[in-house]
């Protein structure tokens, strides 16, 4: 993969990069009629790659009970407020150690250093989305224990991620009542995927048109299969149907 | 724009191909792309303009099949063409169905020297 990735620990900044060409190339195609040319058929997948690290990743999770969350969303959602209301409130019951992606600033980690769990922020440049071999790399450096439940808040982006299995045993959607309850018709390939839906921001439903009854029967027609929980991670309403759900994770 | 690093799994996947059967040139690459991939076929050849390849793959012509969305319904067993996850079934309605076609993402042969 292409995208210039930083990955580093809060404290000591470590960052690993990958080539990156990204400057235009015209070319001119000259036409093959040279009678040597052979048509070689080749059938792989084109993300095989990802998917193999990803079943890696997912063997080695299940190897030492890590449970693992690819939490995804469009940008401000609320993935990174969710996420530290959720570890204040478990830090006792559940062992919680956290993967943040951003394309840039180590804004997030910090908020989740905050709450005395293990985190480690990728900043993946240009890149949209994470991979397998990022989580793969991440994991290494992160050390996480077993019987954890480690959760990975993906890049912001409700499109790209879609593509990419980290090796997850679930993934969460987040949309929040602010944009609009047809983001499952928009974005389907998303909604398809997830096991878990969570409606966050409940409390501004007053405010805004946001019909929660439309919202779910769209999400259910991308995916016959999504759990929702309705939640407002600011104040708190809806949120102790998530807790159990995570602690029945154990 | 996932488009770039699709396109580097390409060219990576091409290029070890193309090696280990001691091509000279890469003329043509040939993939298969599914309606419901959730990858774009411009922004795809537009990606593939803007990397910089080695000199094998420096003037491989990328060829798309876009392959239409086929689902099979889990009620009643009848296949229907679909355009997005949220089809009903022309024959019970029901919405339980497996896409079994639509989602691919494969390269399917180069052509070389
Ligand atoms: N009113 C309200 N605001 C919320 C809620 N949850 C999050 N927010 C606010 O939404 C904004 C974005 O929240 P974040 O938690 O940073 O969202 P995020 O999804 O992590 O954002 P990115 O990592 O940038 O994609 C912040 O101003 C939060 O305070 C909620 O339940 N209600
Ligand atoms: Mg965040
Ligand atoms: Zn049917």
């Amino acid at each position: 993969m292409c995208e210039t990735c930083g990955c580093g620990h809060p404290d000591n900044n470590i960052t690993f990069r990958r080539p990156s060409h990204p400057h235009t190339h015209p070319h001119v195609h000259e036409s093959s009629d040279d009678s040597h040319s052979r048509v070689i058929k080749i059938e792989r997948d084109i993300l095989a790659a990802n998917k193999q690290l990803a079943e890696r990743n997912r063997g080695y999770f299940e190897a030492k009970n890590i449970k693992t969350l690819n939490l995804v969303s469009a940008p401000g959602s609320g993935k990174t407020t969710l996420l530290v209301k959720t570890i204040e409130t478990l830090k006792r019951d559940i062992n919680f150690c956290v993967i943040e992606g951003d394309q840039q600033t180590m804004n997030d980690s910090e908020r989740i250093s905050a709450t005395g769990a293990e985190v480690i922020q990728i900043n993946t440049g240009n890149g949209c989305h994470l991979d397998a071999d990022m989580i793969n790399k991440a994991v290494k450096k992160l050390n996480v224990p077993e019987n954890s439940v480690l959760v990975i808040e993906n890049v912001g982006n409700l499109v790209c991620p879609a593509l990419f299995d980290l090796g997850e045993a679930y993934r969460v959607v987040i949309m929040s009542v602010t944009e609009g309850d047809d983001k499952p018709l928009k974005y389907p390939n998303m909604f398809h995927t997830s096991d878990i839906c969570l409606i966050n921001k409940t409390d501004l439903l007053p405010y805004v048109d946001f019909d929660i009854a439309k919202a779910k029967e769209y999400a259910l027609k991308a995916n016959h299969h999504l759990r929702f929980f309705e939640i407002s991670a600011k104040t708190g309403e809806g949120m102790n149907e998530w807790f159990d759900w995570l602690r029945g994770l154990k | 724009m996932h488009e770039l690093s699709i396109t580097m799994n390409i060219l990576n996947i091409v290029e070890e191909n193309a090696i280990d059967l001691n091509a000279k040139t890469v003329h043509e690459i040939e993939i298969d792309i599914g309606e419901l991939s959730g990858v774009d076929d411009d922004a795809l050849q537009f990606a593939m303009q803007c990397t910089v390849k080695s000199e094998l793959l420096n003037h491989a012509l990328l060829v798309i099949n876009k392959i239409p969305a086929k689902a099979r319904c889990k009620t009643c067993n009848h296949e229907f063409d679909v355009s997005d996850y949220y089809a009903e079934c022309p024959e019970c309605h029901g919405f339980d169905n497996d896409i079994y076609q639509g989602k691919e993402l494969k390269i399917k042969s180069i052509t070389i020297d």
